[in-house]
């Protein structure tokens, strides 16, 4: 009973509603057949997985989830479903080879997984390793950390992967535009 | 308050895992966008258990954050990936007038 109560606290508790709430919703995502809906559950995952940033400190990386996932990718395939016609509904997916196929492939999956992990942690004698929450608030990340690490030229610091993801950037807005682009052909 | 790591990986090997039932079982192409959004927020997930597991930052001046970035990285990637996936869907149903996987099938023959 002792060792089940240690791990009855207030941020276990949150952790495991937000868990569960990351995987209901993630559920509900791939399952729901009104597809607008689905991408409201997956807003929801999206949110939730911004609150387990959250309970770790890292307050930027749950910013930047709301902001880019949340807010950006999420508006972006609502849009898209919108421009769509006939998307309404998906009712194939309740039937078929496919969903059988998908179950069999993810549990299966999800079964060796688990046992890799529970293997290693039973193995290398780390089963009760824990994040200790407490112990660095106040050596939390701050947003003039991420600033130096992401500018800088040192060792650990990430100037060569900024400059090449803002190259990315740059030819998705093009190719974007290009194929996206009405063509002649189309039109008429 | 001490969260127990394995219970990050879990979490984060059933979303994995949903995400590919998705991608398998669904067949509009903005379902399958969505999946491979949730295989990329398990690895998110991942990442920065992880860091925070692994890398405490104890050494406050500059701490250690690989993790961390590799988690902005592949945010900032996963956005631009989306961009040109819809940009790709939405010609895609103008050529098709619909967006079915089944009914893209001009390279396989």
């Amino acid at each position: 009973m002792e060792n089940i109560m240690q791990y009855i606290t207030a941020g276990n508790i949150i952790f495991f509603i937000l868990a569960a709430a990351t995987v209901l919703f993630g559920i509900l995502t791939v399952t729901s057949t009104k597809i607008l809906r689905a991408a409201t559950y997956l807003f929801l995952t999206l949110f939730c997985i911004a609150g387990i940033y959250l309970q770790m400190a890292y307050d930027f990386l749950a910013a930047v989830q709301i902001s880019v996932y949340a807010g950006g990718v999420v508006i972006l395939i609502v849009f898209a479903i919108h421009m769509i016609k006939g998307l309404g509904e998906d009712k194939e997916i309740n039937k078929g080879q496919r969903r059988i196929m998908g179950a069999a492939a993810a549990i299966v999956g999800f079964i060796v997984f688990s046992a890799c992990i529970a293997a290693h942690f039973i193995q290398s004698g780390v089963e009760d390793a824990k994040l200790d929450m407490t112990a660095n608030i106040e050596t939390n990340i701050n947003m003039q950390t991420v600033g130096t690490t992401l500018m800088g030229t040192d060792k650990f610091q990430y100037l060569l992967p900024f400059e090449a993801s803002s190259i990315l950037l740059l030819a998705c807005i093009v190719g974007c535009i290009a194929i996206a682009q009405k063509s002649k052909e189309v039109k008429k | 308050m001490n969260i127990p790591v394995a219970s990050y990986f879990i979490l984060s090997t059933l979303l994995f895992f949903i995400g590919v039932y998705g991608f398998v079982a669904r067949k509009n192409l903005i379902s399958i966008l969505m999946s491979i959004e949730l295989i990329l927020n398990a690895v998110n997930i991942n990442f920065v258990a992880a860091n925070r597991y692994i890398l405490p930052n104890l050494n406050v001046d500059k701490p250690l954050m690989e993790g961390y970035i590799y988690t902005l990285f592949v945010i900032a990637i996963a956005a631009a990936e989306t961009a040109v996936a819809i940009s790709i869907i939405i010609n895609v149903y103008r050529q098709h007038k619909n967006i079915d996987a089944k009914s893209i099938n001009e390279l396989k023959h």
